[in-house]
Order: C-alpha cells, then sequence, then structure tokens
C-alpha cells in the first residue's frame, strides 16, 4: 500500500504538471475576451468610423468619400437612430423638472412694479404715499419691514430667507431726482437689520455702523433726498454681511433723472441678478434673475419688435465675485449705474461684479425668441437664464 | 406523568411563559404610555431637520444615468431637484421623490455622460440640502450578458486560482528543503495568514465608508469575524479526538483545506470588491494590476501547500487535494468578481471579508497550537520567529504590486 502510493506521484509528477498546464492555458483560451468588441458597442464602432471616413465635400468623387456618404445613408438603421434618439432625449432633459408651486412672489409681476404699483390703491396706502412739499418738491413715504420666510427658489427648492415685505428681491423703490424719500423700517424678523441705500446722503442715515442696527422689534426711519439719478441699490449691512444680504435683504433703489433726453422706453424691466447658497457652503446651489431659477425660461418675457426696452440690471450675487448678462441676437446701449445720459457701450454683453449696476437700452430688429443669460455658463446651467418673447 | 396532573402542568407552563413574557408586556406598556403622555417632545429638537441620503451605485447606460439612492437618516427627505456636473437636469424618480427612513428609491436622467469623464452628481431636497456623489472615471456599467460575465470570470481566474495555484507549483521546491525547515515553513505560514487577516479586516474598515451608517457596519463585521472562529474553532473542538487518530499527516491536511478555505471566504470579498470598483470605473484595472494581483496572490498558493510538505506521501491522493485547495482558495474569487461586477453590495463584500479574517486568524492559531506541541514558548525559537517575520515581509512587499 505504501509502496504504490510513494511509486504514483513520482511517475505522474511530470505528466501532472504538463495537464495543469494544458488545462490553463485552454482556461486563457476559453475566456479571453475579444479586445476591439470589449471596449466598444457596434453602433459606437460604425459611428466612429463613419467619422474617420467622412469627407468634408459631399460632391467629391473619392471612391473613399463615396463610400463613406453611403454608409452615412445606411447608418440610418434601427441602431444608430435609436442611439440619436437616446442622444436627443439626453439633450431634451437640460433644466429643472416639475413647477412652481408658491404663488405669494410673480417674478413676471416683479419686473415692472416699483413703488407698489402692482397693489390695488386701498393696499397700496397702507406701505406707499406720495405728497407734495411746500418747497414744492415730492415727498415719498415707504413702509419697509424685514421679516423671516420661506422662499421657493426652484420647483420644490424652498430657502429660509430674510426678506424686505415678505419677498426677494424687496420692493423696488423709484423716485425722481431731488424727490424726498422717508423710510419707516421695522424689523419683524429674529437678527438685527438695516437698509443700506447707495445713494448720496447724510452718515447718519447709512444703515451699516453697529449702532445703526436696528434689533427686532425695533423700528427707524430714513431720510434722504434722491441722488444722483441712475440704478442703485439697498440691502441690509448687518454682520455678517454676507450672510445677510445672501439671505434675501436686497433690492433694487431706481432714482430717474429729472430732465431725460434719451428716449422714452416702451418697456421698463427690474432684473436682479441673484443666487441662492442652500446648503449654506458659501458656494450658490441655485442662480437666478429675480430669484426664480429659469423662470422666464418658462414663462418668456413678452416684447414687441422695434419698442424700447429699458432694463434696469443689478448684480447682487454672493460668494461668485463675477456675474455677466449676455443677450441673443442683438446688441444695447449700457449706461454704466445709469449715472449719465450718454452710453458708455454698445455691446450684447455685460459684466459685473458685486453690487454693480447697469441701464441696458434694447430695441429687437427682429421677431422671435431670444434667449438671455449670464455668460459665465455655469450659472446658466444653474438657474441663470430666461427668454424674451418678441412679437410684432 | 403528562396526563396526570394536566391542571397543575397547564398551570406551570402558564408561570413559564408569563416569567418570559412579562418583561416584554411591561415594556409593551412603557412604550405605550410613553408614546401617549410621555415627554417624547422632549426629545424632538426644533432644529432644521438632518436630511441623509445615501447615492449606493451608479449605473451608467449610454445617454442616461441611474442611481440607487438609499435615505439613512431619521427624517423623510423630498428629492426636488438633480445637478450633473452643476447644471440642472430633469429626473425620474421611483418609486417615489420622499424617501422615507431606510427607504430606497431609483433616480433616472437622461444625461449626455462622457466615457472616461469625471461626473458629479448632486441630489437638491426641498430644504436645499446637497446629497453629492462623484465618479472619478466614468465608464459605461457592464449589463449582465456572456461578454461580461466572461471579463468578470476572466478577472476572477487572474486574480484568485491562478496566482494560487502557481503558488502550489513550489510544492517541489518545498519538498527538498531539509527537515528543520519544515517549521520554518509552517512559521512562514502564520506570518503569510496573519499579515492576509489584518489585510481582509482593515478592507473591511474601509468599506464601511462605502456603506450607510444605518447598516451598522461594525456590528457585520463583528458578527462574520467571531462568527466564523467559533465555528471553526468548535469544529476542530469536535473533531479533536479524530484527528488525534489519524496522525499528523490527517492534521496537515486539514490545515490546508482550512487555509484553503479561510483564504478563499477573504478572497470572496476581494473579489466582490474588485468586480464593483471596475464595474463602477473606481480602479482602472490595468494590465499591471492585474499581474500585481496575481504575483501578491501567488503566496497564498505557498501558505496552502507549506503546511504539507513533510506529508505529501503520507496523504493518499495528494494532488488530487491539492487542486482542490487550490480551487478552494481561489475559484470564490471569480465568484465575488461576478456578483460585485453585476449587483455589488458593500454590506456583502464586509460581510465576507470579516468572515474570512476570522478564518484565518482561526487557522493561524491552530498552526501555532500544532507547532507548540503544547509549550507557547517553545514557539519562539529563531526558525521560527524569523519565518514569521519573512512571511510578514513578503506579503508586505508583494503588496506594492497591487496599488491600485
Amino acid at each position: 500500500m505504501l509502496e504504490t502510493q510513494k511509486a504514483i506521484p513520482k511517475k505522474a509528477k511530470l505528466p501532472l504538471l504538463a495537464l495543469f498546464l494544458i488545462a490553463g492555458f485552454l482556461l486563457f483560451k476559453l475566456f479571453m475576451p475579444d479586445n476591439a468588441a470589449a471596449q466598444e458597442s457596434p453602433e459606437y464602432q460604425k459611428l466612429k468610423q463613419i467619422a474617420k471616413d467622412y469627407c468634408s465635400d459631399p460632391t467629391s468623387t473619392d471612391s473613399r468619400c463615396l463610400k463613406s456618404f453611403e454608409d452615412l445613408k445606411n447608418s440610418d438603421d434601427s441602431k444608430s437612430s435609436h442611439f440619436q434618439r437616446l442622444q436627443a432625449t439626453a439633450q431634451e432633459q437640460f433644466g429643472i423638472i416639475g413647477e412652481y408651486t408658491s404663488e405669494d412672489f410673480d417674478p413676471m409681476q416683479y419686473l415692472t412694479t416699483w413703488n407698489f404699483n402692482n397693489l390695488p390703491p386701498e393696499e397700496r396706502k397702507k406701505v406707499y404715499k406720495e405728497s407734495r412739499l411746500p418747497d414744492g418738491k415730492t415727498l415719498r413715504e415707504y413702509w419697509i419691514f424685514a421679516e423671516d420666510k420661506e422662499i421657493e427658489i426652484a420647483p420644490g427648492v424652498f430657502f429660509p430667507a430674510w426678506t424686505y415685505n415678505g419677498q426677494v428681491p424687496a420692493p423696488t423703490i423709484r423716485a425722481t431726482e431731488g424727490d424726498r424719500i422717508i423710510i419707516y423700517f421695522t424689523n419683524k424678523g429674529t437678527k438685527p437689520h438695516t437698509m443700506h441705500f447707495h445713494g448720496i446722503h447724510n452718515a447718519s442715515m447709512d444703515g451699516a455702523m453697529t449702532e445703526d442696527f436696528v434689533y427686532p422689534g425695533k423700528s427707524f426711519t430714513y431720510e434722504f433726498e434722491a441722488e444722483p439719478f441712475g440704478v442703485h441699490l439697498f440691502h441690509c449691512h448687518s454682520v455678517p454681511i454676507k450672510q445677510h444680504i445672501s439671505k434675501g435683504l436686497y433690492g433694487a433703489y431706481i432714482v430717474d433723472p429729472r430732465n431725460d433726453t434719451r428716449a422714452k422706453p416702451g418697456k421698463e424691466l427690474v432684473m436682479i441678478m441673484n443666487a441662492f447658497d442652500t446648503n449654506f457652503d458659501e458656494e450658490n446651489e441655485v442662480y437666478a434673475v429675480n430669484s426664480k431659477a429659469f423662470y422666464y425660461a418658462l414663462n418668456p418675457i413678452k416684447v414687441k419688435k422695434d419698442e424700447l426696452i429699458r432694463i434696469y440690471l443689478i448684480k447682487n450675487v454672493e460668494f461668485d465675485p463675477i456675474n455677466s448678462f449676455h443677450l441673443h441676437a442683438t446688441f444695447f446701449d449700457e449706461y454704466r449705474t445709469g449715472t449719465r445720459l450718454e452710453a458708455n457701450a454698445y455691446t450684447d454683453i455685460v459684466s459685473m461684479v458685486q453690487g454693480e449696476r447697469s441701464i441696458i437700452d434694447v430695441r429687437f430688429k427682429y421677431s422671435g425668441m431670444y434667449m438671455f443669460h449670464a455668460h459665465v455658463s455655469e450659472f446658466t446651467e444653474l438657474g441663470w437664464m430666461g427668454f424674451f418673447e418678441v412679437t410684432d | 406523568m403528562e396526563d396526570k396532573n394536566p391542571i397543575a402542568q397547564s398551570a406551570g407552563r402558564i408561570k413559564f411563559w408569563t416569567k418570559v413574557l412579562l418583561p416584554l408586556i411591561l415594556v409593551g406598556i412603557l412604550l405605550l404610555i410613553f408614546v401617549k403622555f410621555g415627554p417624547l417632545g422632549v426629545f424632538k429638537s426644533n432644529i432644521v431637520p438632518i436630511e441623509k441620503i445615501f447615492i449606493q451605485r451608479v449605473v451608467f447606460s449610454p445617454e442616461h444615468i441611474s442611481l440607487e439612492v438609499f435615505n439613512d437618516g431619521p427624517e423623510p427627505v423630498t428629492i426636488a431637484q438633480v445637478l450633473v456636473n452643476d447644471a440642472y437636469w430633469k429626473f425620474a424618480m421611483s418609486p417615489s421623490n420622499i424617501l422615507n427612513p431606510l427607504d430606497k428609491g431609483l433616480i433616472d436622467i437622461d444625461y449626455p455622460w462622457l466615457e472616461g469623464d469625471f461626473e458629479k452628481i448632486t441630489l437638491v431636497s426641498r430644504n436645499g440640502v446637497t446629497f453629492e456623489k462623484e465618479i472619478e472615471v466614468a465608464s459605461i456599467t457592464p449589463v449582465f450578458n456572456s461578454f461580461y460575465l466572461k471579463t468578470f470570470a476572466l478577472l476572477g481566474i487572474y486574480v484568485g486560482v491562478i496566482p494560487v495555484l502557481l503558488g502550489l507549483l513550489w510544492l517541489p521546491f518545498l519538498r527538498m528543503l531539509k527537515e528543520r525547515w519544515y517549521s520554518f515553513l509552517l512559521a512562514l505560514t502564520v506570518g503569510l495568514l496573519i499579515f492576509l487577516g489584518f489585510d481582509a479586516l482593515a478592507e473591511s474598515f474601509d468599506l464601511l465608508e462605502a456603506m450607510p451608517n444605518a447598516y451598522n457596519g461594525i456590528g457585520i463585521i463583528l458578527i462574520g469575524f467571531t462568527l466564523s472562529i467559533l465555528t471553526l474553532s468548535a469544529i476542530s473542538y469536535k473533531s479533536e479526538h479524530h484527528r488525534q487518530i489519524k496522525g499528523e499527516h490527517f492534521q496537515a491536511l486539514i490545515f490546508g483545506y482550512l487555509i484553503a478555505l479561510g483564504i478563499g471566504l477573504h478572497n470572496l470579498g476581494e473579489g466582490l470588491a474588485i468586480g464593483s470598483a471596475y464595474a463602477v470605473g473606481e480602479v482602472a484595472l490595468g494590465s499591471l494590476l492585474v499581474i500585481g494581483f496575481m504575483i501578491h496572490n501567488v503566496t497564498e498558493g505557498v501558505a496552502i501547500v507549506a503546511p504539507l510538505t513533510r506529508f505529501v506521501r503520507q496523504v493518499g491522493n495528494f494532488y488530487f487535494h491539492l487542486v482542490i485547495m487550490g480551487l478552494l482558495a481561489g475559484a470564490p474569487t471569480i465568484i465575488g468578481a461576478v456578483i460585485g461586477g453585476f449587483a455589488y453590495s458593500p454590506a456583502l463584500a464586509v460581510l465576507f471579508l470579516s468572515i474570512g479574517a476570522g478564518a484565518i486568524f482561526d487557522v493561524s492559531y491552530d498552526i501555532m497550537h500544532y507547532m507548540t506541541k503544547g509549550r507557547w514558548m517553545s514557539l519562539f525559537t529563531i526558525t521560527n520567529v524569523l519565518g514569521f517575520l519573512a512571511g510578514l515581509l513578503i506579503m508586505y512587499a508583494t503588496g506594492f504590486l497591487v496599488v491600485g
């Protein structure tokens, strides 16, 4: 028994080894994948080949070219058209999903609203009063309050904002050069807030120093003369400043020149480029003009062909130093800060840093749909994009 | 007896069950009171709810990305928008956009992703909380077909079976060594195994990061690890007498099988990890890496064969046993790679890696126990210590070849 066991392995060792190697080789052979087929699907391969052989001149009589065009024609079989369909579907899915459900803030109405002109007279009286002073100047009085409020910034995405009068951006304040402005400000929020105006005013009305902070439940009255003319901005200046601004405390402040020599616009629009940092990591997740991502893409702004459109444009995006406004298929006059009556540029793109603003005068030469968006493409795809629908 | 006193008996039974159930009933009543009148509100915080979503798996198909998501937090989460590479993209979510705690969901996005590119997917919840998943190198996710089945099987063969069998081929050389080297070889095996055991444990701890917290990965490791040690110990205790009768060569054979089993379980976990990493494009399994794995895993074959060198002649059908051992150790890599490639679950990989680690530590202990022959201090001869260190160093050195 022991003898045989000793004997067999000795003899069998070599053949066993050989058998083992052969088995290994067969295993290799059996499972060796076809590498070319592995890396590329047939339809991809075909498209690639077509691209490689493609000749730019369709009238070419080169036999290879003819063949590649033949291939291209034949490529419209079920497989490649299937791939093209997939491509088309993927392209169409760009953008947000769903619809805006909250109706407390209407970006379309905001475009053409100043001094609460959207409210019925009775309602308007409670927040805005216009009267004549003994010296003949106009007095404009505003009742503004700060309030914490959740706002919808993309369909289904809500942001715990700090607002003026429950909206972001704040109601637009508009006066004529030399008017007297009085703002009765009450803080109904949970943090100290202020109203800091860009304009010319007394230091005590600046709303920026620690002693200017209006604590929750307290009030303050800002009073100053509207100057200089142009498109300006107001915002909260409590600290941390970037937090108070990015949470939503800002609005447009427009001062019209007393003697405007420019053509009278057929339509005036207020646009604030803004953004929201929804997860508070000091990077914005949602970009927009007037708060709601893609709103004017879903609801194009309707304008008339050849009509003069004046846009009061303000850049108020925290965390990103530069934002821009680019309008398709037309050029426009840009009045930087709107403080001169002569245009600074004839262009189709305006780049702005934090707090900068411009007046844009544009006429559309042709009817149709025209896109406007940040030429910082990243912001475009994060919501800052819209359309003008130009009709005859 | 039973018929004699049914009343007393049933009374006894009631007593028994009351004793068993009483604490449970009390806990139930307490819970009821607690929910109804208790200060539950005290524990409910007013701060913004913690939302946690875990993106478990990303599947790429032409112009399409699918995500398997899991709510790993205490609150329901509503997915409102999806960003791909910082651009809003429309998506469909099933069964619903609202995920309750421990719920799973599937998100489908038609997106023109690019082969070989970095892709970042961000989910935005109703409250603006974001959940991100980054894929370093995107590539088509294998679908279950013969081609990928072959690929993964081949991967398993390369990484598992071939190296182990190659390691076994050192048998003739090891047999040529003088008798006193046998102890050195056993110590070497222990060194290799201990290294492998730590490696398996470390790998399973690493994988915890790829797992939702709710799965309690540490628990899985603990259970897998102790379960395998206890099971194997119970078996070896039960068979102790039997083995003593059969003699040393039988003991060595058992060692061989146990080592093969431990390594096999380890390789199953490793295969799962490699297959999935390959499938999700986390590693580019270049030929160099595969060769590295082959060389590294050759040591596993050495570990199996070393205890057997002295008993080649005593064991009947020795080469048959050897091939079986090789397959036991190597073949699970194939199974692991295939499962990992098509239906990866980190929990599964963690479980098998920890079971493997337990088995490996158990068999290392058994071998050391055998080497001591009853006196623990006799283990620490210069030969043994050198053998052990050599085992560790071989593993460490060949480990450089598998830096993915």
